[in-house]
Parts: C-alpha cells; structure tokens; sequence
C-alpha cells in the first residue's frame, strides 16, 4: 500500500467511526461535536485529492458554521440535552433492508460508471484560487453565477431574518 | 506527492495541536496527587449543589448571529478567490465583487433594522 491508501482508510475510518458515533450518542451536544470530527476528516479528504481550497471552505463553512447552527437547533428545540429512550424500535429491521438496498444499489451503480476507474486529470499550472477568483469575475466565464450567488445569498438572510422575527415576536 | 507536500505541514500541526493538551492532561494525572473523598466528588454549579438534571436547555440567545455568519460565511467563500486574484484584474473586477458585497449588506441592513443584532 502506499502512503496515500494508508492515509485515505485512516481518514475514511475517523469518518465512519465518527459518523457511526453521531447517531448512536445518547448526549445530543457530544452528537454535534462527533459530527464536527466526520466533517474535518472529509476535508483531510478534499485534501488528499488536492482540492485545497474546498479543504479550507468545508472547515470554514461545515466545520465553523453548520456544526454551530446544528449545535443551537439541538440547544433551541430540545428541552433535554440528554436522550433517554431506547436507540431502536421496531422500524430498525426494515430500515436496516432499505439500507443495505439502497447500498447495493449505489454501488452497483458507482462499479458500471465509467469515471470510477478513470484517475483525475491534471490540474493545470498555477495557482488555483487566483484562477477560480479569475472565473468569478470575466463576464464569459462565472459573472453571472457569481452576481446571482449573492442575490440568493441575500434571499436566505432574509428568510432567516424573517422566520427568526416571527419566531421572536410570538 | 508534489503538491500535496504543504499538507504535511499541516499535517506536523494538527498531531502538535492534538499533543499538547494531551500531555498536559496525562502529565497532570500522572503527577496530581489523589485524595478523593464525597465532597470533593460532588456535582456543583457555582460552589452550590445543581437542582435536577445538568443536560438540560440552555438559551442560546445569539443563534441569529450564527444564522447570519452561516450567510458571510458562504459569502467569504466567493470573496476569498476574487481577493486573491485582485491584483491581475482589472478595475472592472473590483466593482464586481463591491456589487456583490453591496447586495449583502442590504441583507445586513434588513436584519439591523429588524432589530435582529439586538440581545433580546
């Protein structure tokens, strides 16, 4: 094995084991903070694919925003912290079917596409944020988009801002 | 590897950042001398006995704040690159990304004057 596939099972069992953790937790905050560990290890694996940015942007927006606002939703909706029923019911057989279904499925569908086998193409020379920072702004390139992300930007402050409001004013 | 190297470093960083209170914790208990008895095992909260349970709800009165960073947050993620690329662009790019900028604020505005930035 080389150094890369050591690194990828160790990421990729900090993921599962953290992730597994997340769902079987009692304590819902210590839930939010194993959630916190899954997303750091998938940016060591954005990483390793040497998509650095987007490394930094899912420790920034996943690692540093959402698991915020996760943590706040549980500390806002929940009247205990702590989960004191049983883990399972009677659901658990069948879902554990849909599952594994959906498993086999996806996988059998990721083994016949033809990318899975196919190694990423080079990157080109240079500095890649520069370059995507270029995109962003000529008119024949991601003008548009770029414009229209912060409109949409805009749209989710404000249905935030106006949801919170009525929320507050109850 | 190549280009993975600066990671590495990184790399060096976090295991150093994940030692450090590790060892302070183990040299602590290693060293600290034990002499537990039922007062000093007790649960308190500010030097009184806690009433019910501890996992309880906590208000957490600024999530509007956290709702609003998740916004600027994102925000930062289209900034970042058109900053870094600023230097070879020409004014016409500046004005792009000050467009951008200014079509948040009014987003900030809106929350300001909704009173949303207040501690109620």
């Amino acid at each position: 094995m080389t150094t890369m596939q050591v690194l990828f099972l160790f990421f990729a069992a900090i993921i599962l084991g953290s992730a597994i953790k997340v769902v079987t937790t009692k304590k819902m905050i210590h839930a939010a903070f194993w959630l916190v560990v899954a997303l750091f290890g998938i940016a060591a694996l954005y990483a390793m694919l040497n998509a650095g940015f987007l490394a930094m942007v899912q420790i920034v927006v996943y690692v540093g925003a959402i698991a915020i606002l996760f943590i706040f939703a549980v500390m806002l909706t929940r009247k205990e912290l702590l989960d004191k029923g049983a883990a399972l019911n009677n659901n658990k057989t069948i879902a554990a079917l849909i599952s594994l279904v959906f498993f086999g499925g996806l996988l059998l569908l990721l083994t016949n596409w033809s990318g899975f086998t196919k190694m990423a193409p080079d990157l080109p020379e240079g500095d890649m944020v520069a370059k995507l920072g270029e995109a962003l702004v000529t008119p024949n390139a991601y003008l548009l988009p770029f414009e229209v992300a912060s409109v949409l930007l805009l749209a989710a402050l404000i249905g935030a801002v106006y949801v919170a409001n009525e929320a507050r004013s109850e | 590897m190549g280009s993975q190297t600066p990671w590495v470093y990184v790399g060096i960083f976090v295991l150093v950042g994940l030692f450090i209170p590790i060892a302070a914790i183990a040299i602590a208990t290693f060293l600290g001398p034990k002499k537990p008895n039922a007062i000093k095992q007790s649960t308190y909260e500010c030097g009184i006995e806690t009433v019910g349970d501890s996992w309880i709800q906590f208000k957490a009165q600024y999530y509007i704040f956290a709702l609003v960073f998740l916004i600027f947050d994102v925000e930062t993620v289209f900034l970042f690159p058109w900053a870094v690329s600023l230097n070879s662009l020409g004014i016409f790019a500046v004005f792009e990304g000050i467009i951008f900028i200014l079509i948040l604020l009014a987003g900030l505005i809106y929350a300001w004057k909704k009173g949303m930035l207040e501690w109620a």
